[in-house]
């Protein structure tokens, strides 16, 4: 379950207020809105990138309003991807693994299973600057999952991919989540992406939101 | 890929032209002086002791430099690229000065900062700098360090927050996302700053003349030769020398374009 309780953030004249919403455990939450409404400002607080002015963050039944982005249970992947410029998709997925000192073989088969999961196997030495934006969204995926998060936070993960593309890794979302019983918040502007997604949607309007389940 | 060359056109050939009759001009600088003189001279005059040492104190001065730049232009350049404070634009503007700064006015500078008991202090703690070979470090890395600040700091201008962001989600402290995302992304970046530190330090003269003086055999670095022989009528000398930090200034311009400023 992720839980906001009356979160509030300003920036100059940027502000949300008493924002709460809930997106229960096991379900896809996508959160729509205007650009620049303040949808990222939420999902960096629910990340700790962002520390809010006041309120509460839960993750399941933890408050997590105060624990460092890494202790946190999530999986983050935002928009463009984000690689390490300098590392191959193996060291990007093992990336997790390898700060928390796990044993190489386990890092090793973790990635291996991740890889052929997302069908990224056949790239694990390239850089990231030799991937296509879907083979980055697939590795910025793996590397998400491999500490096997709660927990999975997707800021526009499609918007910069083409429509067949973007169908195929909708698809590849909803089965993860499924699979791995994961809570998702995706944000996007596609109402389409909403509704191949959706268990729960919610909308951000003039920094309130309004939660709507999906159908 | 590089982008198509422009259609020839009035407006491009007349920029053309202003870069070229600058260029033709630089080149035409260099040529004059490379034909001043002879191998022969120019062997004879690099042959000279003194010189020898200038050039091995050069080399070394500013290498040390360069390496002392780059450790404090990494920290201080990504404050200022990533960090957001109360009187940033002020930070921004002093950290400038000994880039605006005329050169021989920052050696007078120094040399009134280690006469005050603040001065004194740090050379009874540590090691006398006025007239010395430490001075000579000092005074290149007052400067040299200034545009290595400045280097950093649009090195991590230009590289994404995100990256760091998304290895703190997965388990990183701030100082270990930086060390293992940021700092390997970063490292054209870096060697460029430490470049653009020797290079500069290379070249440094009032400074080094205000602060650690101009003793043959002990503070003498090259463009201190250039000078003295100079004063002494011995231009072969002058212009040997000359040419020396030429090659080596050229060889660094290179070495920077080659590894690739952009990051």
């Amino acid at each position: 379950m992720i839980r906001f309780d009356q979160i509030s953030w300003h920036a100059g004249a940027f502000r949300l207020d008493a924002v709460s919403f809930t997106v229960p455990a096991g379900s896809y939450g996508v959160l729509m809105g205007r650009t620049g409404c303040g949808k990222t400002t939420l999902l960096e607080i629910l990340c700790g990138l962002r520390r809010p002015a006041g309120g509460r963050v839960f993750i399941g039944e933890r408050d997590v309003t105060g624990l460092p982005p890494g202790e946190r249970g999530i999986g983050y992947v935002p928009q463009d991807g984000a690689m390490f410029p300098t590392m191959t998709v193996r060291e990007q997925i093992g990336f997790a693994l390898a700060i928390r000192k796990r044993p190489g073989a386990e890092i090793t088969a973790r990635v291996k299973e991740l890889a052929e999961h997302l069908g990224v196997a056949h790239l694990l030495d390239r850089l990231p600057q030799n991937l296509s934006g879907g083979e980055r969204q697939r590795v910025a995926l793996g590397r998400a999952l491999a500490a096997k998060p709660s927990v999975l936070l997707l800021d526009e993960p499609l918007s910069a991919l083409d429509e067949e593309l973007r169908d195929d890794l909708a698809a590849l979302l909803k089965r993860l989540q499924r699979e791995l019983n994961l809570t998702a918040l995706h944000i996007t502007h596609s109402r389409r992406e909403a509704e191949q997604l959706a268990d729960v949607r919610l909308r951000m309007e003039a920094g309130r939101i309004e939660t709507a389940p999906a159908g | 890929m590089s982008p198509p060359a422009q259609r020839a056109s009035p407006f491009w050939i007349s920029l053309a032209v202003v870069a070229g009759l600058y260029l033709c001009f630089l080149v035409a600088m260099l040529v004059a002086t490379a034909g001043y003189t002879t191998p022969e001279k120019l062997f004879a005059a690099l042959g000279k002791r003194e010189i020898q040492y200038s050039i091995f104190l050069s080399l070394v001065t500013c290498t040390v430099t360069a390496l002392l730049s780059l450790l404090l232009a990494v920290p201080v350049g990504y404050l200022l690229a990533r960090a957001r404070f109360p009187g940033k634009h002020v930070v921004e503007a002093a950290l400038d000065i000994p880039i605006v700064l005329p050169p021989m006015v920052m050696g007078l500078c120094l040399l009134i900062l280690f006469q005050t008991g603040f001065g004194r202090f740090i050379e009874s703690a540590s090691v006398t700098f006025t007239y010395t070979v430490y001075g000579v470090v000092l005074a290149q890395f007052t400067i040299g360090a200034a545009f290595a600040v400045r280097t950093m700091r649009h090195t991590f201008d230009h590289l994404s927050a995100r990256p760091e962001d998304v290895a703190m989600t997965l388990g990183c402290t701030r100082a270990q996302a930086v060390w293992l995302v940021t700092l390997p992304a970063a490292r054209r970046g870096m060697f460029a700053a430490a470049s653009v530190a020797w290079a500069r330090s290379l070249g440094e003269f009032g400074p080094i003349l205000v602060f650690a003086g101009a003793t043959r055999m002990k503070t003498e670095v090259l463009p201190t030769t250039v000078w003295l022989e100079l004063s002494v009528g011995n231009l072969e000398a002058a212009v040997a020398v000359s040419l020396l930090m030429v090659l080596c200034a050229m060889a660094v311009l290179a070495a920077v374009k080659w590894v690739g400023e952009e990051v």
